[in-house]
């Protein structure tokens, strides 16, 4: 008797969970981690969707495009959040993504408008350092003097690819020179972003390829106000993460509701210190105390999708060719 | 023949892993891609790196193991356990432990700016090759003090007895020991230099140090080329393959004479305690302070521990009883079935079992994604995929232990078994068992922590409510946690180093030295 009714009971939590629509959202490993924004919007979308959102985190924003691309039409996500431009040619390429209609007041500079693609949060590379040295302001002058800096390595990490892109962005042309100049500055070229904020806090270089918003985190979680950036006068080059929605989904009405939610106050309110970069659309609140300031569109470089991919691979041999010596 | 069953059944699931993963993301593309300049100057530079760090580990290693054999000391067996910390490190700490004595901002940096000289700096070469040997110094020693202990102690009652002198301890003694057991360590350092590219980088100071393993990142990332990933990989199979070749046909020396189990006594410790002190302690600073300074580092924010730290050791431990039991089974299968068999059979089975390490994770990985996905979630399977990984990663040592060892107990006492008409169980259970007792705790040991401590395939196939103690780690650090990282280093550090020590502690039984 009492078996029966276990059963019973398996059968009809299981009937329920059946009933309940499940949005799978693939996004980037530390989105999803205890320290990252992913159980809050968990939390905060499934209160109000009568759904069960499964976030599934693989690696960063490039390997989460590989991921997709191996699964092809067959992909189970219904959302992928969490490329950057620099990938989003590449993605739109592969016919996967449906077109969207998504509008919103985006604080991002320079504005966004893309066929596939929304914004969920944007911010700027910078070289961190600690507040008593004497910062460059700008490459030229970095390379100039004897300051040692620890960067990432374009071929396994965002901030590194970032970077590339940032010079080539700033210089063109010129871009193969400053790296040249720069090659006695680099302490070192890392695998990945942690490696390189991990050496740079224990004092191994005097200035670490990061965001701009990286000295917030120290000010605002750890009360230590003694890390800031340095200001380039060439301008600052920008990562913008964006969401878009799988053309094979068979969610399609929440996956809308998502994307709604993505641009939301409630969404967008807790990017800033969970993500650390800046919120794609202004929260009601602002941005937390000890937050930087945007800064103006002149000042915010970014190649195009287009441009970044067609650039990359030049850009890329050009960086080899430099530091290889 | 149910052991050659097994023993087949175990390399074949060996050879899809490792050969048909690649295969499989070479087809999953368009096919293998060519090389170029960039790939083959990898090559080179990866094949450069990994023989330098390999023979300096060895030549290092073998003053320290023999040191450590013939001297007795308080706080030796805590030293030795020690020794395996370096190895089942997270690359990222042990890399940051190694910064914190030679860095730029280092101990030895500071001490030499106190004295009015310029800093250290490693950076380059000489950081690859310190850091590599920092990695896999104590595992080549571990090996070879296992080899060193392994010898009857007969053979040197003997030749205390004929007074002999040093030269001949060595060159009858611990030679043929030593031919015998450096070109195995050698394979396995080479292989494990030969796919590691986080260290080769952070330390390497540029392009310059890129690995082959990093070419195919960059395969699979930039430009999402499967065929030069699966390329790459093969390539790095091939290496594996010729230098096991090389490896394994250097001749074994034949076992001459048999001993009584006796604890082994070195009565010519004394006479060279000066120069083995020096060794012990230089190799024990070079290992012992970086790894003080994780510690360190560590201790001082324990109690910032995230609660999430008790549901990632319980499935970092799951996965590494899971993954022990596996290597296991799959090393006894193998040397149970081939050690018996002529050399070639041997090398060849030996070499299938040592393609685990040759293997580049992020080409498994993927190879076992594109199995899986037409019929299932992989991230369900996470678990077993990411226990039965580091099972095959740690099955080359766990051979490389077992199958000398049960190729000597058959040699010595077959004639015995057959001679009594010895039934199957009782040769098993008073002959073989005891014979691998220690052989079987020191590579369970070993596979345990080595499964502890390898963010692995994990990481392809994460499941946000399951993480391991790395993957934890790595995602603290991502968080800028870096503190909560450092504690979590400790835990793991701990959590391995007791998984090693009860495994070898048990396989030890009694003895009192080893």
């Amino acid at each position: 008797m009492k078996l029966t009714s276990l059963f019973a009971g398996l059968f009809l939590a299981s009937a329920a969970v059946a009933e309940t629509p499940v949005l799978t959202v693939y996004t980037y490993d530390s989105f999803i981690s205890d320290w990252g924004p992913g159980p809050m919007v968990e939390t905060a979308f499934e209160a109000t969707c009568g759904c069960d959102l499964q976030m599934i985190g693989a690696g960063d924003g490039a390997a989460l495009l590989s991921r997709l691309r191996l699964e092809g039409t067959r992909t189970e996500a219904d959302i992928v959040l969490g490329l950057d431009t620099n990938l989003t040619a590449a993605a739109a390429e592969t016919g996967l993504f449906s077109p969207m209609s998504l509008s919103a007041n985006y604080a991002v500079p320079g504005g966004w408008s893309d066929r596939y693609f929304a914004p969920f949060d944007w911010g700027y590379f910078a070289f961190v350092h600690n507040t008593q040295l004497t910062a460059p302001t700008n490459f030229r002058s970095l390379a100039a003097s004897d300051l040692k800096i620890v960067i990432q390595d374009p071929r396994s990490s965002t901030p590194g690819l970032g970077l590339l892109l940032w010079i080539k962005a700033a210089y063109g042309d010129e871009a193969g020179d400053i790296w040249a100049d720069l090659s006695d500055n680099i302490v070192t070229v890392t695998a990945g972003w942690s490696e390189a904020y991990g050496m740079f806090l224990e004092g191994e270089a005097d200035l670490v390829l990061s965001y701009t918003t990286s000295p917030a985190y120290h000010l605002i979680a750890e009360e230590d106000s003694s890390k800031t950036f340095a200001l380039f006068d060439e301008g600052h080059y920008m990562q913008i993460e964006v969401a878009g929605k799988l053309a094979t989904t068979d969610q399609n009405a929440l996956a809308d509701q998502f994307l709604q939610f993505m641009l939301s106050d409630e969404f967008q309110s807790i990017i800033p210190t969970t993500n650390w970069m800046f919120p794609a659309v202004t929260p009601k609140m602002g941005l937390p105390d000890g937050f930087p300031q945007a800064l103006s569109a002149e000042q915010s470089l970014i190649l195009s999708p287009q441009e970044a991919a067609a650039q990359r691979s030049a850009a890329l041999e050009e960086w080899q060719n430099a530091l290889a010596r | 023949m149910l052991r050659i069953v097994l023993g087949g059944v175990v390399l074949i699931a060996l050879l899809i892993f490792s050969l048909g993963t690649a295969l499989v993301v070479g087809l999953h593309g368009r096919g293998l891609a060519a090389l170029n300049g960039a790939d083959w100057s990898a090559v080179k530079f990866t094949l450069w790196q990994a023989s330098l760090s390999a023979f300096l580990s060895i030549a290092m290693a073998i003053p320290v193991a023999r040191a450590l054999a013939r001297q007795v000391f308080p706080g030796r067996q805590a030293l030795i356990t020690l020794l395996g910390a370096p190895f089942i490190l997270p690359v990222i700490v042990g890399v940051l432990g190694l910064l914190a004595v030679f860095g730029r901002a280092g101990w030895i940096s500071a001490a030499l700016q106190w004295a009015g000289f310029a800093k250290l700096s490693i950076y380059g070469a000489p950081g690859v090759i310190l850091a590599h040997v920092f990695f896999n110094l104590p595992l080549v020693t571990r090996l070879l003090l296992q080899a060193w202990a392994a010898i009857p102690a007969e053979r040197f009652r003997v030749a205390e007895s004929l007074g002999a002198a040093p030269w001949a301890y060595f060159r009858l003694i611990e030679w043929p020991m030593l031919r015998a057991t450096v070109p195995g360590a050698f394979l396995l350092v080479f292989l494990l230099c030969l796919t590691s590219f986080v260290v080769a980088l952070a330390v390497g100071g540029g392009p310059r140090g890129t690995t082959i393993e990093l070419a195919i990142y960059q395969a699979f990332r930039l430009d999402f080329d499967l065929g030069k990933a699966a390329s790459l990989a093969l390539v790095q199979f091939t290496i594996c393959g010729v230098v096991s070749l090389l490896a394994f046909l250097v001749p074994l020396p034949q076992t001459d004479g048999l001993g009584l189990d006796r604890v082994v006594q070195r009565l010519d410790g004394p006479q060279h305690r000066f120069a083995d002190g020096l060794w012990i302690s230089a190799a024990g600073a070079f290992l012992v302070l970086p790894l003080g300074a994780v510690l360190m580092r560590g201790l001082r924010h324990m109690l910032e521990l995230p609660p999430q730290i008790l549901a990632a050791s319980v499935t970092s431990l799951t996965i590494a009883f899971a993954s022990t039991a596996l290597c296991l089974a799959m090393a006894l299968s193998l040397s149970l079935a081939f050690a018996r068999r002529g050399s070639l059979a041997r090398s060849l089975a030996e070499a299938s079992g040592i393609l685990g390490l040759a293997s580049s994770p992020l080409v498994v990985g993927t190879g076992l994604f594109v199995l899986i996905f037409p019929y299932a979630q992989p991230m369900t399977f996470a678990l077993p995929i990411t226990a039965s990984v580091n099972a095959m990663m740690a099955l080359p040592f766990a051979l490389r232990v077992l199958m000398p060892a049960v190729q000597e107990a058959y040699g010595d006492y077959l004639h015995l078994r057959l001679s009594l008409g010895m039934g199957r169980w009782i040769w098993m259970i008073r002959i073989l068992g005891p014979r691998l007792r220690r052989p079987i705790g020191f590579s369970a040991g070993l596979a345990a922590a080595l499964s502890m401590g390898d963010l692995g395939v994990i990481a392809l196939f994460a499941d946000p409510d399951l993480q391991t103690l790395p993957l934890m780690l790595y995602r603290l650090m991502g968080a800028y946690r870096m503190d909560q990282a450092a504690a979590t280093a400790v835990v793991l550090v701990v959590q391995s180093l007791l998984l090693f020590w009860m495994f070898d502690r048990g396989g030890r039984g009694h003895a009192a030295f080893g």
